[in-house]
């Protein structure tokens, strides 16, 4: 089943035609993701071609989804318009919105997340890589891309990972994949203080996913959600789970690139985090380099 | 970004938030004249530098304090004249201190009541949270922790803002009763309004007083902004002081580099902030010192990874270099070419790792080997940390 998005789930692009979105377009279109629609307002009409993929692109979020059935958007837009776009693919009643787009004013975002309230729409992002569900195909085609991540590092399997940076989901992945094991869905949730969707809200899912049989959990300095993830699991997760906090070395007071990632008045090291999940019997990888190692011991001491 | 002490009032004068009366002098002269529309009242002249702890500092030409109280305008203008121009020193500057090129002229305030009041983000609940203490003038995390009782906290609701009837709870848990509460009422709505308007990520105002006759004053705040928002408010980034600044971050941020320097020696060069984090990291597990963060981003360019290598190597510090990249989308080969490309222009004459990974990686790796230099390739991350850390121990 994976989690949020199977190989068959149809997804559209807002901002298509921008260089970043046209981009990842192409290579979720060679991944042989259901993209099925592009929104950019003005070139509605018109359509988005690479090689035998003909694409068509509408002036609305709203006449994108119901003329092409997609029920997924993910977001390319620049930052001052990317939270008008958030709230478009909610009043469209999409399912689902993965915000790409990096640099959004947190304010926006803070009115966004309540704005969305009460709606059907899950929000991922923003200042994320998005999603992969792996196909069945070579290097993992076939699959569900939306987003960044490089396809061909994927392979179809049982381990969920869920993270809140990019490079460094691919580094676990990719060690996953060179030792034979298969993911059922990757999720970067972003580097953001304010994102749709936490740590906490796709373990529950991948707990209650049965494709998923393992769990790597990434997290950074800034904020308390992996406490709040690790406490949650420490209770209710059946699943082995491995986790990896960057950021031991980050002196206080500063953001390290991502918005989210800061250590201020004491709050959001990574000694605490690392000591939250170790209290809820979480194995921790000690480096980077041994995300994948630390799971597949904890998968096996099973 | 920070902004000064003066400035933080110009934004409060702007807003009507009160404050006491006082101005920035950038020589001598002015702060005389300033100090002379003050006339009647004690002055205090306050050296302008980022750094913390001016009263307690010390100038290298033998001047003691970087705060001073005086009662004419000639001796005003004389303590701004031993200040402006000096090299201030103080416990957050390092030994090198910060050169004082302005003064803030203002009214000596007498306080009955020093309070606590800061706007800030709760991250948990994505809301703004109004954070008031009747401790001010205190470590307000030890207050936090020994008596919380003594915290008050108030949540706004981003899309209805600040509500009157909010403002009287706040200002009933500081005990501010009579004519004060129509005063604070309308300091905490200016406040708040200045939060929002100028895309603050905090604002604590430090100290919030109460003078002997009765005024609500605030007369210093420490701000954030949300760097996302810059572009949207032009005179907050006209406010930048860039001499304030690590001459090596700046010149980072005109190549749209991330880079935080830090006390170390061993550089690294990576792409992707979680991924640069953790590299710090694991340089450290190998009991090495990492020497700066620095994520060139998503799709760098040649230029931009030659010009990582310049700031980087600017750092006297700095014994060792690890790059460590994952190139998923960008091409190894690209990076490997910037790669030997920085390294011959700069001339490099101190250990290189390079831990490449992902597209196109037998290539990069080719063009490395091919290169001449004597670059150390690392396997996978640890066994790049181990090797730098080797290498700069053996060098």
């Amino acid at each position: 089943m994976a989690i949020l998005v199977t190989p068959q789930t149809r997804i559209l692009v807002q901002g298509i035609t921008g260089d970043f979105g046209s981009r990842h377009a192409k290579l979720s279109l060679d991944y042989g993701t259901q993209l099925v629609a592009g929104v950019t307002p003005g070139k509605g009409g018109k359509s988005f071609d690479h090689g035998d993929h003909h694409v068509p692109i509408y002036d609305t979020v709203a006449d994108a989804a119901r003329q092409s059935g997609a029920t997924v958007s993910v977001i390319f837009v620049p930052p001052p318009f990317a939270a008008d776009a958030i709230l478009e693919g909610v009043d469209a009643g999409l399912d689902l919105v993965v915000a790409i787009t990096e640099g959004i004013p947190v304010n926006d975002m803070v009115r966004v997340k309540h704005a969305m309230k009460g709606s059907k729409t899950r929000l991922i992002g923003p200042n994320c890589p998005g999603l992969v569900t792996p196909g069945d195909g070579p290097q993992s085609h076939g699959g569900c891309r939306i987003g960044i991540a490089p396809g061909y590092i994927h392979k179809k399997g049982s381990i969920g990972v869920v993270s809140r940076s990019g490079t460094l989901t691919y580094e676990a992945v990719w060690q996953l994949t060179t030792r034979g094991y298969g993911q059922s869905t990757c999720v970067g949730i972003g580097g953001d203080p304010v994102n749709g969707t936490s740590h906490l809200d796709i373990l529950r899912m991948f707990n209650d996913d049965p494709e998923t049989e393992a769990i790597i959990m990434i997290g950074e300095i800034g904020g308390s959600a992996e406490e709040e993830a690790a406490a949650w699991a420490g209770e209710h997760c059946k699943k082995p789970m491995a986790a990896f906090i960057a950021g031991t070395t980050a002196p206080p007071g500063r953001r390290m690139g991502h918005a989210g990632a800061i250590v201020s008045g004491g709050q959001g090291t990574a000694a605490s985090k690392i000591a939250a999940l170790k209290a809820a019997g979480i194995a921790v990888a000690d480096t980077p380099s041994s995300m994948g190692e630390t799971l597949i011991r904890a998968l096996k001491s099973r | 970004m920070n902004i000064h002490e003066y400035q933080a009032r110009e934004l409060f004068e702007k807003f009507g938030v009160a404050t006491s009366h006082g101005r920035v002098a950038f020589t001598p002269e002015e702060a005389q004249q300033t100090a002379q529309g003050l006339a009647g009242k004690k002055i205090v002249v306050k050296a302008q530098i980022h750094a913390g702890g001016r009263g307690k500092g010390h100038f290298t030409n033998g001047f003691k304090g970087g705060v001073h109280l005086c009662n004419t305008p000639e001796e005003a203008g004389q303590l701004a004249s031993q200040m402006l121009g000096q090299t201030l020193v103080t416990h957050q500057t390092g030994p090198e201190g910060k050169v004082v090129n302005k003064v803030l002229v203002v009214e000596a305030v007498d306080i009955s009541r020093e309070l606590y009041f800061a706007i800030l983000l709760d991250r948990a609940t994505s809301t703004p949270v109004i954070i008031a203490s009747t401790e001010g003038g205190m470590d307000i995390e030890a207050v936090a922790e020994k008596s919380p009782e003594k915290i008050f906290r108030e949540f706004v609701h981003p899309l209805i803002g600040l509500q009157p009837y909010q403002t009287r709870k706040i200002a009933h848990a500081l005990g501010l009763t009579g004519p004060l509460l129509g005063q604070a009422s309308k300091l905490f709505t200016a406040l708040y309004k200045l939060f929002i308007a100028r895309d603050c990520s905090q604002i604590e105002v430090n100290p919030l007083v109460v003078t002997p006759d009765g005024q609500l004053l605030a007369l210093d705040a420490k701000f954030n902004f949300d760097d996302n928002s810059l572009y949207r408010q032009a005179d907050i980034v006209a406010m930048r002081d860039k001499t304030e600044e690590d001459p090596r971050e700046v010149a980072a941020s005109e190549f749209n580099l991330n880079y935080i320097g830090l006390d170390g020696n061993i550089a690294c060069l990576v792409n992707g902030a979680g991924l640069a984090m953790s590299t710090m990291d694991i340089i450290q597990y190998c009991g090495g010192k990492p020497a700066n963060f620095l994520d060139v981003g998503g799709g760098a360019s040649k230029e931009q990874v030659a010009a990582a290598f310049r700031i980087i190597l600017s750092d006297p510090n700095v014994q060792g270099i690890l790059v460590n990249i994952f190139g998923g989308i960008m091409d190894c080969n690209v990076i490997a070419t910037g790669i030997v490309a920085a390294a011959r222009e700069t001339g490099l004459s101190i250990p290189l790792v390079v831990r490449l990974e992902g597209n196109n990686v037998a290539a990069g790796k080719q063009t490395l080997a091919e290169s001449g230099l004597t670059i150390i390739s690392g396997n996978d991350l640890a066994d790049a940390a181990q090797k730098i850390v080797q290498a700069v121990k053996a060098a």
